[in-house]
């Protein structure tokens, strides 16, 4: 039982962690520019395309998940500079829209070539078997691999908001976007920046989730909309927020459909206690984000926009 | 002695190391119109919106018409009959000029969750908000939209919507703002007419209509009231013409 | 009455709408009566959003949450009385109908509650936080419908007979038509009305100024609930008769990609328009199965379409011929 638990937690973990990458982009295109992006979710499927697609033609899973960050950063820089660039001084409606619009023709071009089957992404050599855990079960070694990635990532991204100019110049932009601009700073290539920042690190958690998954068409829309419960609760433009909101809901919603199943056969008989508690854990991380946003309107970190 | 329309007790705002308004105490008698001025900075702005109820005081009481309105919000202090205009225009501008005014008279009316009649063919409606815009000579502007009239007008839009509510006093934020000598005279003579039907609480820069306006003066200076009295005494004291002019006075 | 271009447009398409199905009952052909019917409820799914994000402003990502549970009112109605099992029976009894009439009537009741829960909820924040709160709402909601396997889960609920209606035989294409057409017809009205009265000013005021309606008394959040309510009574009342249509309703008719149909139904017809959910559902349809008969992936055109649109064609089809609306 312990070492059930000790799984789910690491799922959890890991499911955190992965949300991290992509809310992370997603707050830091919002915080800076002011604009909400439904084509993340696209972003993650290209990243994930790209790893399976380069990783078996090479054979190589690294250069598939370098090849996955390039296209994913790649596609963010394009789609920025001929799209979403025209989407900044547009009110939330007409950037809904236009990026709902993004995520059908990503989907469809998506699936026009590489047909509507899941590509197979394999766990490369050396990081494939797995791990005792205390407890006694096995864990994938990849997995724990991940977890791993994913926070040094974190850290960089800490690092690099806080530290370096760029960071400095991204701050100031979520700050007051007028004063940037007036300070001589280009912002055009400061947006593109941006949104290609938050691309690549959509894309490189797409190639990630893949492998554990499958890569397919449409893969990143759940997520995409939980990486939006993220930035809400954690606040829109906070990528502290985006960090404990993940976390938060990768814990909340893994341990949900793990623990409440069980909670619930106190009470009913196993196939209803399942039912009863499947529903209530879907639906769980929304109630969260309804009590979040009832005490704290702005989300957890957020200032009010 | 007749009793304040709306007063003031000790209300008092603080926003973080900012005292914006430090116990301050004032009222507002009927028939009277009672300006309230002061240097850039003073507070004003956000004195008018603690009493419209946009924002809440720290500490004090004001008292509208009667009773305690400390508890009502923006909407429910309207609607007992205080009647604000803004400093920066406020208004439609989709709306015509005079479908600015048909929804005040329709907020005025009660009857709003009305779905079935048209609006704009009720007479009950039309013929008070065109009766207002005649008042402040905006009636042949009736048609156009208030986005493209000009700053002038605007702020006698703003001056007819707040008519329209009839109201228990007027709360004015800077009506003169912005117009030119023709426009300043039209509105001072206008405002001197109005104080019988409804008191009116002044906020003005312009000194030469607040001291042809004023029946008493208010100075607030970093968020205290310095002084009150008539015109006079305010001209005549020496603490106003050092807050305004600086210690060389 | 004036004769704007866009009430002779508003004729023309209402005529079109009628003409085509008359005309491909005459030539026996079905499919199309069918698809006009899709036209006409579809539409009219978009003339209940109009309300809320074209009059009032709000930018509601989780209307799909409404269209749904009409459907399912219908499903789980008729389910119930096809199979003979009462809903509840204690404290006292309630069975299953398959009377079109109460079906809607449920539908409407059961959508006005949902509305004012959500809306009270939602309705306190605003901008991205209403978009997405709205979407979690919705998707809330979805997944309750995937799991509870009672009424099928992710499979869906047959409805193995289409519902009745008085004096009518819902299951003659043209007959079903007729009556959504009429429904249509109802909603657009109705819609017509409302923009038109102390309420629709009093809405649109609101989408224009929150500060200006508060200084003259009116509740800006009370105005914007009462119109997301309304909005959402008749996207249920659509997704009631859509249900019947397909004589089957599923979690995809609550689905986000839901949502975003019946706002692009909206959008490419022209936000605001009176026609304009009815002239952008049309286009979709026609896109659907003419495009897509010919090319698989005829969502890529769409998507492009209604990019083009969004970024240079802001009024949509109706804007695009019948000009700038005149000022409400």
């Amino acid at each position: 039982m312990f070492s059930l638990f000790l799984e789910q937690l690491l799922n959890g973990l890991q499911s955190g962690v992965m949300l991290f990458l992509m809310a992370s982009g997603l707050t830091l295109v919002f915080g800076v520019m002011g604009l909400i992006n439904l084509a993340h979710g696209s972003l993650y499927m290209v990243g994930a395309f790209a790893c399976a697609a380069v990783a078996a033609w090479t054979g190589s899973f690294w250069l598939g998940l370098v090849a996955s960050l390039m296209a994913a950063a790649l596609a963010g820089a394009l789609v920025e500079m001929l799209v979403i660039r025209r989407l900044y001084k547009r009110d939330h409606l007409d950037q809904v829209l236009a990026t709902f619009a993004l995520i059908l023709i990503f989907s469809e071009g998506t699936r026009w070539i590489f047909g509507s089957f899941p590509l197979f992404l394999n766990v490369p050599e050396a990081l494939s078997g797995t791990v005792t855990m205390p407890g006694g079960s096995e864990y994938p070694i990849f997995r724990l691999a991940i977890i791993v990635a994913g926070l040094i990532v974190a850290t960089g991204l800490f690092a690099l908001i806080g530290k370096t100019r760029l960071g400095t110049r991204i701050r100031a932009g979520e700050a007051d976007r007028e004063m940037i601009a007036a300070l001589g700073i280009n912002i055009d290539r400061l947006y593109t920046v941006v949104f290609a920042l938050g691309a690549a690190l959509a894309g490189l958690a797409g190639a990630f989730v893949g492998t554990t998954q499958s890569v397919q068409v449409g893969m990143g829309e759940p997520v995409l909309i939980l990486a939006f419960v993220v930035i809400v609760i954690g606040g829109i433009g906070s990528i502290k927020g985006a960090l404990i909101g993940s976390l938060l809901v990768g814990f909340t919603d893994t341990m949900g459909r793990f623990l409440l199943p069980i909670g619930f056969e106190a009470f009913f008989d196993p196939a209803s206690a399942t039912a009863i508690g499947s529903a209530l854990a879907s639906m769980l991380i929304y109630i969260v984000m309804a009590l979040v946003l009832f005490l704290r309107p702005s989300g957890l970190f957020g200032t009010e926009a | 002695m007749p009793e304040a329309i709306l007063s003031l007790s000790n209300v008092t705002k603080q926003f973080g190391a900012l005292l914006a308004s430090d116990n301050v105490s004032l009222d507002l008698m009927p028939g009277e119109i009672h300006a309230l001025i002061g240097p850039n900075g003073a507070g004003k702005s956000t004195l008018i919106k603690q009493i419209a109820g946009e924002i809440k005081p720290d500490s004090g009481d004001i008292r509208f018409a009667g009773r305690d309105i400390g508890d009502l919000d923006a909407v429910e202090r309207s609607r007992m009959g205080l009647a604000r205009t803004f400093q920066v225009s406020s208004l439609m501008p989709e709306f015509s000029v005079l479908q600015n005014v048909v929804l005040a008279q329709q907020s005025v009316s009660g009857k709003i969750f009305r779905f079935f009649k048209p609006v704009l063919s009720d007479a009950s409606l039309l013929e008070p908000a065109m009766a207002q815009l005649e008042r402040v000579g905006l009636a042949d502007r009736a048609e156009m939209r208030a986005a493209d009239i000009s700053h002038g007008e605007r702020r006698q839009l703003e001056m007819a919507v707040a008519l329209a509510l009839k109201p228990r006093a007027f709360l004015l934020d800077e009506p003169m703002a912005g117009m030119g000598p023709e426009g300043s005279k039209r509105l001072t003579g206008f405002l001197d007419g109005l104080r019988a039907e409804a008191p009116i609480l002044l906020v003005e820069h312009d000194m030469d209509a607040v001291f042809a306006l004023a029946d008493r003066i208010s100075v607030l200076v970093y968020g205290r009231v310095i002084a009150t009295g008539t015109v006079d005494d305010i001209r005549g004291n020496e603490d106003v013409k050092r807050a305004y002019l600086g210690e060389e006075a | 009455m004036s004769m704007n271009r866009e009430t002779i447009l508003n004729i023309v398409l209402a005529a079109l709408l009628i003409a085509v199905p008359v005309i491909a009952q005459i030539m026996g052909e079905p499919f199309i009566i069918t698809l006009a019917t899709k036209v006409a409820i579809l539409g009219m799914a978009g003339v209940g959003l109009n309300i809320a994000l074209g009059y009032g402003g709000l930018v509601s990502f989780g209307h799909a949450a409404f269209f749904g549970i009409g459907g399912y009112a219908a499903g789980i109605l008729a389910s119930h009385a096809l199979n003979y099992e009462p809903i509840m029976e204690a404290p006292f009894e309630i069975n299953g109908t398959t009377q079109m009439i109460v079906i809607w009537i449920v539908a409407l009741i059961a959508s006005a509650l949902v509305a004012l829960l959500i809306g009270a909820i939602t309705l306190r924040t605003s901008g991205v936080y209403f978009i997405m709160i709205t979407l979690a709402f919705a998707q809330m909601i979805y997944y309750f419908a995937i799991s509870w396997p009672a009424y099928g889960g992710e499979d869906g609920l047959s409805i193995y007979v289409r519902n009745s209606f008085p004096g009518l035989n819902t299951l003659d294409p043209i007959s079903f038509f007729g009556l959504c057409a009429a429904m249509l017809g109802v909603a657009i009205a109705f819609s017509a009305v409302l923009i038109r009265s102390r309420f629709g000013l009093a809405l649109h005021g609101a989408r224009q100024n929150s500060q200006r309606m508060m200084a003259i008394g009116i509740a800006p959040f009370r105005v914007r609930l009462v119109a997301f309510v309304i909005s959402a009574m008749i996207t249920a009342w659509a997704g009631a008769l859509y249900a019947d249509l397909n004589r089957f309703v599923s979690p995809s008719m609550l689905s986000w990609h839901m949502s975003g149909e019946i706002m692009v139904f909206v959008i490419l017809g022209g936000v605001g328009r009176l026609f304009g959910p009815v002239a952008g559902a049309a286009l979709y349809i026609i896109l659907e199965h003419l495009l897509g008969g010919m090319f698989e992936y005829w969502q890529l055109p769409l998507g492009i379409l209604l990019l083009v649109v969004v970024l240079f064609a802001r009024g949509g089809l109706i804007g695009l011929l019948a000009g700038e609306r005149k000022h409400a």
